[in-house]
């Protein structure tokens, strides 16, 4: 009797949620493995041909694809690097106890909260238009044109929008970090005649080690998927020198309407995904033990 | 000395900080210019204050119907979310059995599946109960809001299952002699303690639902559904070189996530850093 009951609470508390995230991650993602090996043009009229690994042949010939995925790998990099240096150095300059440090923190951080399609769009215009201005009034202008003309300039314009969005977000990871660190300890290495720099480099940054994991992979994630950004900055452009690896895939599926070489596509995506995530709780998990 | 250099400081990095937010002032300035001031210098302040290209951006945009849109889906979402995920999270923590264990995996394993792996099987599945339930799952924004809750699920349930495994059972075994039935139990007892895990979840959520462009974009096809993000974009293709008027628009997007940062800034902070650090 009081079992049943326990049985009855069980699935009364737990069945709605279970119910929806079914229907909605996985049911698509079990026939979204079964789409991958057809052939079909997303008309529910037309027949899905079974084509065995067809599509995942053919992805490693789409030069486009590739030329995605490399452009993605060198934006994650450069972002990884961007992000996390502006956002330590960020923490660093409002942990100094000084009186406007919060207001500078809240004003920091600020960009993260407005969405990356209205972030892509207000720097559209600064690209465009703002950065050319500056540079005919200060004749910097092999410095200050229209980046997103430029195929090798608008990936690094991507990275500027991507580290101003980003760089508050690390930085109160980091802060967070630092504030764990005793103030004794800062006080004594102060009184043994460190420095400012031998007091970062010797004691904050080798006890920020587990804040650099979090952030370098939750930046390594967030800009290997990037996409409402590269939507609105670049559209891809100049002639697909900035599409990214997501864009790429809705362009394949939606644009194209190749929807099983796109969902095979989307797949390969996954895996890439899962492979970095794991290895980032693989070595935050061995962090936390040395800890 | 010592006070001057502090002082010095002070006012560096506030000009640093001012300075970061620069993008911002410049949107705010030409939304205010005509064409030809705006071309003439897009830095300097507006010679004339004019609300000429908020009130045409108002009526382009649809402003208050997508701001209604979004405060609808987001609000009912997070609410969701929050009481399903709570539940759930509860259930899991505190059955022993293998069940629970087999359903957390599979809820934390499916964090790892990007957005772009499941849109295309997700509309197809959606257009399935659609022709073939006919519950309209697509093109409406309870439609949203059921997908919402599916792809935010995990997270919560994550979340609130780590922070109920570090408070003791020791109360609810008390309040279960006390005869309290399990309903009352959870929302009795044991929800007011998930208070904070509950505001961290619920910001995270009300940002990415708030700011998310591509899943309202394969569901909501009516022009009047349209949540902020969407109609910004159709409201950007359509007016990108009218760059006074896009500028009115897009200060309009970011006048309520402004609001929202400066009455709820002290949990959005605190949210942040509890729900990366996880």
């Amino acid at each position: 009797m009081n079992k049943t009951k326990d049985r009855a609470w069980f699935a009364l508390f737990t069945v709605p949620l279970i119910f929806i995230f079914t229907t909605v991650v996985i049911i698509p993602f079990i026939i979204g493995i079964y789409y991958s090996f057809v052939k079909w043009d997303g008309i529910p009229a037309n027949p899905k041909v079974f084509v065995g690994f067809d599509n995942y042949v053919q992805i490693f010939k789409d030069e486009r694809f590739l030329a995605s995925a490399w452009h993605t790998v060198k934006f994650t990099v450069l972002a990884l690097l961007s992000v996390n240096v502006l956002g330590l150095v960020f923490s660093l300059l409002v942990t100094a106890k000084l009186r406007v440090s919060n207001a500078a923190r809240t004003m920091f951080f600020m960009p993260n909260l407005i969405g990356g399609l209205i972030l892509g769009y207000i720097w559209q215009f600064l690209f465009t238009d703002a950065m050319e201005f500056i540079g005919s009034k200060t004749g910097l202008g092999h410095i200050f044109f229209n980046w997103l003309l430029s195929p090798q300039f608008a990936l690094y314009a991507m990275v500027v929008v991507f580290t101003w969005q980003m760089a508050g977000y690390t930085m109160i990871i980091y802060i967070a970090g630092i504030q764990g660190i005793p103030d004794e300890m800062m006080e004594a290495a102060k009184v043994d005649g460190a420095n400012l720099w031998q007091r970062i480099t010797k004691i904050i940054f080798p006890l920020l080690m587990p804040a650099f994991t979090i952030c370098l992979f939750m930046t390594l994630s967030g800009a290997f998927k990037i996409y409402d950004v590269n939507l609105s900055l670049t559209k891809g452009g100049p002639n697909n020198a900035t599409e990214m690896f997501a864009m790429n895939i809705f362009n394949e599926i939606f644009g194209y309407g190749h929807y099983g070489l796109g969902q095979a596509k989307a797949i390969v995506f996954f895996i890439i995904v899962a492979v970095l995530t794991l290895t980032q709780v693989a070595i935050t998990k061995k962090r936390e033990v040395q800890m | 000395m010592k006070k001057t250099s502090r002082l010095l400081s002070e006012v560096l990095l506030v000009a640093l900080a001012l300075a970061f937010l620069s993008p911002i002032y410049i949107m705010v300035v030409n939304s205010f210019k005509s064409r030809a001031e705006l071309y003439e210098n897009a830095l300097a302040l507006p010679s004339s204050i004019s609300f000429e290209y908020y009130s045409k951006a108002l009526e382009k945009m649809n402003f208050f119907t997508a701001f209604a849109n979004s405060l609808y889906v987001t609000a009912i979402s997070v609410v969701i979310v929050v009481i399903l995920a709570s539940m759930t999270a509860w259930m899991l923590a505190r059955t022993d059995h293998k069940l629970s264990k087999i359903i957390f995996m599979v809820f934390v394993a499916t964090m790892l599946i990007p957005f772009q792996t499941l849109m295309m099987p997700l509309m197809q599945v959606m257009d399935w109960i659609r022709t073939n339930l006919h519950i309209p799952m697509l093109n409406t924004r309870e439609g949203l809001i059921y997908m919402n809750v599916g792809f935010h699920a995990s997270m919560a349930v994550f979340l609130y299952h780590g922070f109920i495994k570090s408070i003791p059972v020791a109360l609810e075994e008390a309040a279960t002699l006390d005869g309290c039935s399990k309903f009352g139990l959870f929302w009795r007892i044991v929800f007011p303690m998930l208070k904070t895990i509950t505001v961290t979840i619920a910001i995270l959520d009300v940002m990415a639902m708030w700011n998310d462009y591509l899943l309202p974009s394969l569901t909501l096809s009516d022009k009047a559904l349209r949540t902020i993000p969407l109609s910004t974009f159709y409201f950007f293709g359509e007016f990108t070189i009218v760059w006074n008027l896009a500028m009115a628009g897009l200060t309009l997007t970011i006048i309520p996530v402004v609001i929202f940062y400066v009455f709820a800034q002290k949990y959005i902070i605190k949210g942040i850093a509890a729900g990366a650090v996880k």
